[in-house]
């Protein structure tokens, strides 16, 4: 039993070591001091109930970008439109959130939710969908998809939703009402319970479900699942609807718990930050959570880096990409490891833009 | 091609030129404005699915074309700005790319990473390197390239200021769509780079090394791509600005999906593509329309989901048959 | 002349858990044919492979022309003058005949390939050993005896001096293959030598000039046509007595249970690839469907379980008409498949084997009850597969990616065979299978016809359709040539309407 846990949290874990040192290297090439640097990140992300607080509310949309991914994933397909899904998501969420006054609590903050997971998940069909009827490959029209979003929720932020409280001239909507605001008790956002709760249902239905059952064996043999009386193609849409509803609740989790308001633009690395997560927490949605935390956690803490330390925030991105790369190469780390070869930790996905 | 498909491709071509010639005869200056500016739009695009066409045509996606473009372009405007050298800046930029495919190469071929993923890592890494090293501080310095005027051919009407009279990054890329061309369905490499992406087992039982030849084409093509980076820093725009590549790497994917994996498809693609950036520039500049700039800036990528669905309904495209999958011997 | 044009001494190459060459020496001489007989899983393929250059050998030598060689790969073999057709070829589908043959040693001028010089050494080899073929044809649109033509020309352009080939006469009706062996016996006599891998007895004994048996990776015997008969060889491949024939009662067949009518099915291509097919199958007997491969069985298996769309036609399933509904639908009439490709279609090779056993009954109860799976209950199912239809595995719990490839098919088989069926569909049910396994399943397949299934046995091999069937279906073209009684069939008869041929 152990020994199989340290199977499995090895790579994660070495990968993580490996780009926290390389981007010491990074730092020390700019003149800066790693350990001043990185004692700087942990006390902002950890340092007291404001800074978790800030961790945890960072990494709540982490979590539900990072278990987007991962869903897809288990069906063998990549969404990579998280970012344009949690967009989508933020802005009906909000815009139900600042549109309705006078509902109570227990139905405006759900309605707002649920419209943002509705929104996101609808994002995410479309190229399900796509690719089940064309075979249009989802990495393609997701990406696109990305952009449309941010032009559509930029649109909607600069016009139609625009706030015109004041001397305002973002791209950005008034305040939700109090009534859709996800509260916060002490440190713990309510928005991050949920996120929990939510990867706990997501590895509930992969693995004890007949509809789990359906997700996987579309992932690892598309052929033997349509032979078996699978539904192929409405697996591969609903997947990837589930996969958007999981990013547009990020979406609505961060306009509704963390911002406030939509703001155009907002979280714009979400969709990329999903992918290294998921990865991170080798596509398993529980895994999702302590990988979430650990990016919260530098994002937290990247400000007060650069405040005390001079060091760029943008260093987090760097190590996330080489996290990233190490998770995704797990060969070099076992190879400095002298780690035996397990096949079944490689995420493979159907490559090809046509039907196959 | 079929003769049937021949038939509708001239009849488009015709009715393009016609379409051309009346708005031409109408706003000689807006025309040729759209039109130099569709050309300008293009040449990035073109580069992008060269680039592409020759990984996926031995197999391998590349779906790291933006990041390459990115930190290329990063690298371009780098050296340019410290050595006051248009050219070197410009070697950099291939240098870059080079290196961006020989990192994908060994992730995609070497380490067999899935590819989609490992081209994934080549786009985030690149964001984040360029946000960190970016320096606001630094300018190119010297101006951009600027146009040539190709003798005589400049002061042609029209076609003289689209096609020559350009600065010499885009000439180069319209004789690398030819040199490419000849090199991919010519030459020997191109006939045993297309046989490595259709069936590697075949090429591998006849002598030809999969995976050197794969390592060569990745980082060769990431070489075409640095090009467009360079392209990007120093000729279209003069200057590096974070996540300038906008999404065009991946929609020179679409380009090469389009175009059929051949450059000179995708470069009728890349055309037709850059029209519609041309376009919405021209709108914007001009508000001939009072539409939103936000739908004017979602057309290239509506157009892309549009392509890519409608070519796999018709099955108008095949994809290289090894497309995507490493290759193990024996 | 060199004694010994290719061979191998004392050849050992071991795999993870498998020993697939133990000590194995041969020697092939000019002029000669060496027949390579031996199971699926002997270790035919290994050898071969490493006399190709393929894989290194362990230990031992490659011998080429009375010449230690060490390998380094299949060009050194081809430059050393061995040439290879493999069993599944190995050429580019999309591309032309003659950009196919000169693959790997183009002719160039001014750095370009001399696609005219290419064609006209094509033409002429062509004609030199009278392999008539067209050297602008894309492969894809040929049909597989020509393909293996292509193959062997491209053996031939590399002036090759030995030939081996693998499996070759699999995709060929009876006729084809005594013409490929007449082929083959006309180059010997410039000298080439042959190693010729085979599991038909039959063959080996009309062809070969020297026998060698391989067995778990071990030579077991050398022999020669004239010293020996099929049931030696037999003996010598299994290690044991083997019954040539299946032991089978007389079918009574009942009602029709399937019937198809003016079938018409498109290919992948969209070209049609069953052109207005009409048959019954009975209760209680085995119609056999023969044919080259290629020629419509696919669309044909895949039409009848659901997973294509005829575009013509109708296909009735106990008087209901079931035309291109789901393969759920079809599979709740009581319809069970054993698919043609098991890696592709019948296993998920990552999934352990417990959950194999409910790939097509995880949705029903008592599996899943209101969309939740019940774990104990698939785990009790599982093992009483494993234990019913003899799966050789550790436990149920290992993926299916760890059985050989006939415990794969029994578990597919245990897994299509636990619920009443009315139809059996039955794919190359003992593709690539070692001999027990084929007993078995042949055994099985029987017992669910006496049980008063109907069965539709598609097969490309010719023994196994003569065996099992009580009719037999030939498919040429997408056409079906005729139908008759097993009794009344033997090879030269179905042989030629496997060609299309009819009297």
């Amino acid at each position: 039993m152990s020994r199989s846990v340290f199977r499995i949290v090895a790579i994660p874990f070495m990968a993580v070591v490996f780009g926290v040192l390389i981007g010491a290297l990074l730092i020390v090439s700019q003149g800066g001091s790693p350990a001043e640097a990185y004692k700087a990140l942990l006390v902002g992300g950890l340092g007291d109930s404001d800074a978790v607080l800030r961790t945890l509310q960072k990494a709540t949309p982490l979590i539900f970008g990072g278990l987007a991914v991962a869903f897809a994933f288990k069906a063998g397909m990549f969404n990579i439109g998280g970012q344009g899904q949690l967009l989508v998501g933020a802005v009906f969420a909000a815009g139900v959130g600042f549109g309705i006054d006078g509902l109570p609590v227990l139905i405006h903050l759900p309605a707002a939710l649920i419209v943002g997971a509705v929104a996101g998940a609808l994002w995410g069909g479309i190229a399900g969908t796509l690719k089940a009827t064309t075979g249009a490959h989802e990495v393609i029209v997701t990406i696109m998809l990305n952009f449309v979003a941010g032009n559509l929720t930029d649109w909607l932020a600069a016009n139609p939703w625009k706030d015109n409280s004041g001397s305002n001239i973002v791209a950005r909507t008034p305040l939700i009402e109090n009534s859709a605001t996800i509260p916060t008790f002490g440190a713990v956002p309510v928005g991050f319970l949920l996120a929990v709760s939510v990867s706990v249902a997501c590895w509930l239905v992969l693995e004890r479900t007949s509809y789990g059952f359906e997700v996987r064996s579309v992932g690892h043999n598309r052929h033997a699942a349509q032979y078996s009386g699978m539904k192929v193609g409405w697996i591969m849409s609903s997947t990837m609807a589930v996969s958007g509803m999981l990013a547009g609740l990020g979406g609505a989790v961060e306009s509704l718990g963390v911002d406030g308001r939509f703001e155009a633009g907002v979280n714009v690395g979400l969709g990329f930050e999903g992918i290294t997560i998921a990865l991170l927490a080798r596509a398993n949605p529980l895994g999702v959570v302590p990988a979430a935390l650990l990016v919260g956690l530098m994002e937290a803490g990247a400000a007060r880096m650069q405040y005390k330390s001079d060091v760029a925030p943008e260093l987090i991105d760097v190590i996330q990409a080489l996290i990233l790369f190490f998770v995704a190469a797990p060969i070099i780390i076992r190879w400095l490891l002298r780690m035996r070869h397990d096949n079944s930790e490689q995420v493979q996905l159907g490559a090809g833009w046509g039907k196959s | 091609m079929r003769p049937r498909q021949k038939q509708l491709l001239y009849a488009g071509l015709t009715a393009i030129l016609i379409l051309i010639w009346i708005f031409y005869s109408a706003d000689d200056l807006q025309t040729t404005a759209v039109l130099a500016g569709t050309v300008r739009a293009a040449t990035l695009l073109a580069l992008g699915a060269m680039c592409g066409m020759i990984g996926e045509r031995s197999g391998v996606v590349n779906i790291g074309i933006e990041g390459q473009f990115l930190l290329s372009a990063f690298a371009a405007f780098t050296i340019t700005s410290m050595t006051g050298s248009l050219f070197m800046g410009t070697l950099a930029g291939v240098g870059m790319g080079l290196i961006m495919g020989w990192l994908l190469a060994a992730m995609a071929v070497g380490l067999k990473v899935d590819q989609i993923i490992a081209g994934t890592v080549l786009n985030i890494s690149a964001l984040g390197l360029t946000s960190f090293f970016y320096d606001r501080s630094r300018s190119l310095g010297i101006g951009k390239y600027t146009n040539i005027d190709l003798g005589p051919l400049a002061d042609l009407p029209l076609v003289g200021t689209v096609f020559f009279s350009r600065p010499p990054l885009t000439y180069l890329t319209m004789a690398l769509l030819v040199v490419v061309h000849i090199a991919l369905f010519r030459s020997v490499w191109g006939m045993r780079t297309r046989a490595i992406g259709e069936h590697p087992g075949a090429a591998d039982t006849v002598g030809i090394d999969v995976l050197k030849l794969r390592y060569f084409n990745v980082t060769i093509a990431g070489g075409l791509a640095g090009f467009g980076g360079s392209y990007l820093a120093l000729e279209a725009v003069g200057t590096f600005s974070r996540a300038m590549s906008g999404g065009r790497g991946f929609l020179a994917l679409a380009v090469m999906i389009f175009g059929r994996r051949t450059p000179f498809g995708a470069y009728a693609a890349a055309l037709f593509f850059g029209f519609t950036t041309a376009l919405q520039n021209q709108f914007q500049l001009n508000n001939t329309f009072d539409i939103p700039p936000q739908f004017v800036g979602m057309l290239p990528f509506v157009v892309t989901i549009v392509v890519v669905a409608l070519s796999g309904l018709f099955g108008s495209m095949r994809d290289p048959a090894a497309l995507g999958q490493s290759y193990e011997k024996g | 002349m060199a004694e010994t044009l290719l061979g191998a001494y004392k050849v050992r190459k071991e795999f993870p858990g498998v020993l697939a060459n133990d000590d194995i020496s041969i020697s092939l001489r000019p002029g000669r044919i060496l027949a390579l007989l031996g199971e699926n899983g002997a270790g035919k393929s290994t050898l071969v492979n490493i006399l190709f250059g393929m894989y290194r050998p362990d230990d031992g030598h490659v011998i080429i022309k009375d010449e230690v060689v060490d390998l380094r790969g299949p060009d050194e073999a081809i430059s050393r003058g061995i040439g290879m057709v493999h069993q599944h070829f190995q050429l580019v589908p999309p591309m032309r005949v003659v950009e196919n043959i000169v693959l790997g040693a183009e002719p160039t001028r001014h750095g370009l390939v001399d696609l005219a010089e290419a064609r006209r050494r094509v033409v002429e080899l062509s004609e030199r050993y009278g392999l008539e073929i067209d050297p602008d044809a894309l492969v894809e649109d040929l049909p597989v005896g020509m393909q293996q033509r292509v193959e062997i020309l491209k053996a031939l352009y590399r002036d090759a001096d030995v030939l081996i080939l693998d499996e070759p006469t699999g995709v060929l009706t009876p006729q084809e293959a005594d013409h490929l062996l007449g082929v083959l016996r006309e180059l010997t006599e410039t000298g080439l030598g042959i190693v010729f891998i085979t599991h038909k007895l039959r063959e080996v004994l009309a062809i070969a000039d020297d026998i060698v048996v391989l067995r778990n990776g071990q030579v077991v015997g050398e022999t020669r046509p004239s010293d020996t008969d099929e049931s030696g060889l037999a003996e010598m491949m299994v290690g044991r007595n083997v019954m040539l024939q299946v032991e089978k009662s007389v079918s009574r067949p009942g009602e029709p249970v399937l019937e198809v009518e003016e079938l018409e099915v498109k290919d992948d291509r969209g070209q049609i690839a069953l052109d207005g097919l009409s048959f019954e199958v009975r209760a209680g007997e085995i119609l056999g469907v023969a044919g080259v491969e290629g020629n419509g069985q696919r669309e044909l298996v895949e039409a009848i379980t659901g997973l294509r769309v005829p575009s013509v036609g109708v296909m009735k399933i106990e008087g209901e008409e079931l035309t291109g509904e789901s393969p759920r639908q079809i599979t709740k009439k009581g319809v069970a498949h054993i698919p043609e490709d098991r890696e592709k279609h019948g296993v998920v090779a990552i999934y352990s084997l417990a959950e194999n056993t409910i790939l097509n009954r995880y949705h029903r109860k008592p599996f899943s009850i209101r969309g939740i799976l019940r774990r104990d209950v698939i785990r009790l199912h599982a093992q009483d597969v494993v234990d019913e239809f003899d799966v050789r595995t550790p436990s149920i719990s290992v993926p299916a990616s760890s059985l050989s490839g006939g415990n794969k098919q029994k578990l597919i088989v245990g897994r299509e065979f636990s619920d009443d069926i009315k139809l059996l569909i039955a794919a190359q049910p003992t593709r690539g299978i070692d001999i027990g396994a084929i007993e078995f399943i042949h055994r099985r397949i029987l017992e669910q016809r006496d049980k008063g299934a109907a069965v539709l046995l598609v097969s490309a091999e010719l023994d196994e359709i003569l065996g099992l069937s009580d009719r037999i279906a030939v498919l040429y073209d997408g056409k079906i040539m005729d139908v008759v009684d097993a009794q009344d069939a033997n090879r030269e008869k179905i042989g030629l309407l496997m060609a299309g041929i009819t009297d």
